[in-house]
């Protein structure tokens, strides 16, 4: 029987390994804020099952708490970036990916325009 | 080993792969489709039946009280946060044009009122000359 547990374990852990994978290739593709929180927020649901599964695996009860703590973390997290970081300033984006630094050349990192947020957040606020 | 604990323990196998698979699922689709709301649908499956499907195959394991209630007090957060983390979600990427307009069926984010069906005012009747002689 343990061994049939153990292969059920191993197998939910490939799957929660995969979709947490594919999550961060998500995290780093964007392209905007509220994509990664996307990606964020599968991420953390990813672990509390990964946590959960840990728990189910040796019978102890002492990552339960853990738990509770990361599904009130992870509401954090993507209300805050949604609240606060959802509007990007056009031509800067928050987060230079290696990718999007070699398509603006290398040279123009320093002239870039200026970030002018106040005209931009205004739609975010309420 | 009894029967019944047996029973339990292949009943939380269920469970926790049942779970395991959402979550695989919910990583496809959050690469694979293409726009803000779809990534949102994709991202609802695990946090709300593939956390309560982990959380019931763990209580299955523990088969303890409070444990059991610790695992109703995650589910528990998650659905009352969930639903306020995806309308901030959404609104910000309606606010920042990333909902596309054709695509939705009712609008209530945006500032413009929804139009009023116009009453048509009754024609009237149009007399009929009166045929030439």
């Amino acid at each position: 029987m343990s061994t049939v547990l153990g292969t059920v374990v191993v197998i939910a852990a490939v799957l929660l390994l995969a979709g947490a994978a594919l999550a961060v290739v998500r995290i780093e593709r964007g392209p905007s804020m509220l994509d990664r929180t996307i990606g964020l927020d599968v991420l953390t649901t990813t672990i509390v099952g990964a946590g959960a599964l840990e728990a189910a695996w040796s019978r102890r009860a002492e990552m339960l708490p853990i738990l509770v703590v990361l599904s009130l973390v992870g509401f954090v997290g993507s209300v805050v970036v949604a609240r606060f970081a959802a509007v990007e300033p056009e031509g800067e984006a928050l987060v230079r990916t290696p990718r999007a630094l070699r398509e603006d050349g290398d040279d123009d990192v320093d002239d870039a325009p200026a970030v002018e947020p106040r005209a931009d957040r205004e739609g975010a606020d309420e | 080993m009894s029967a019944g604990e047996i029973v339990l323990d292949v009943l939380a196998g269920i469970c926790l792969l049942l779970g395991a698979f959402l979550a695989f699922s919910a990583g496809v689709g959050v690469l694979r489709f293409g726009h803000l709301l779809a990534r949102m649908h994709a991202v609802t499956k695990p946090q709300v039946l593939g956390l309560i499907l982990l959380m019931t195959g763990v209580a299955l394991r523990l088969r303890s009280g409070p444990a059991v209630a610790v695992l109703a007090l995650v589910v528990a957060f998650q659905l009352l946060t969930s639903p306020v983390a995806a309308h901030m979600v959404g609104r910000a990427g309606f606010r920042t044009g990333k909902v596309r307009p054709e695509d939705l069926d009712v609008d209530d984010l945006s500032d413009a009122p929804p139009t009023p069906p116009t009453p048509q005012p009754p024609t009237p009747p149009t007399p009929t000359p009166p045929p030439p002689r």
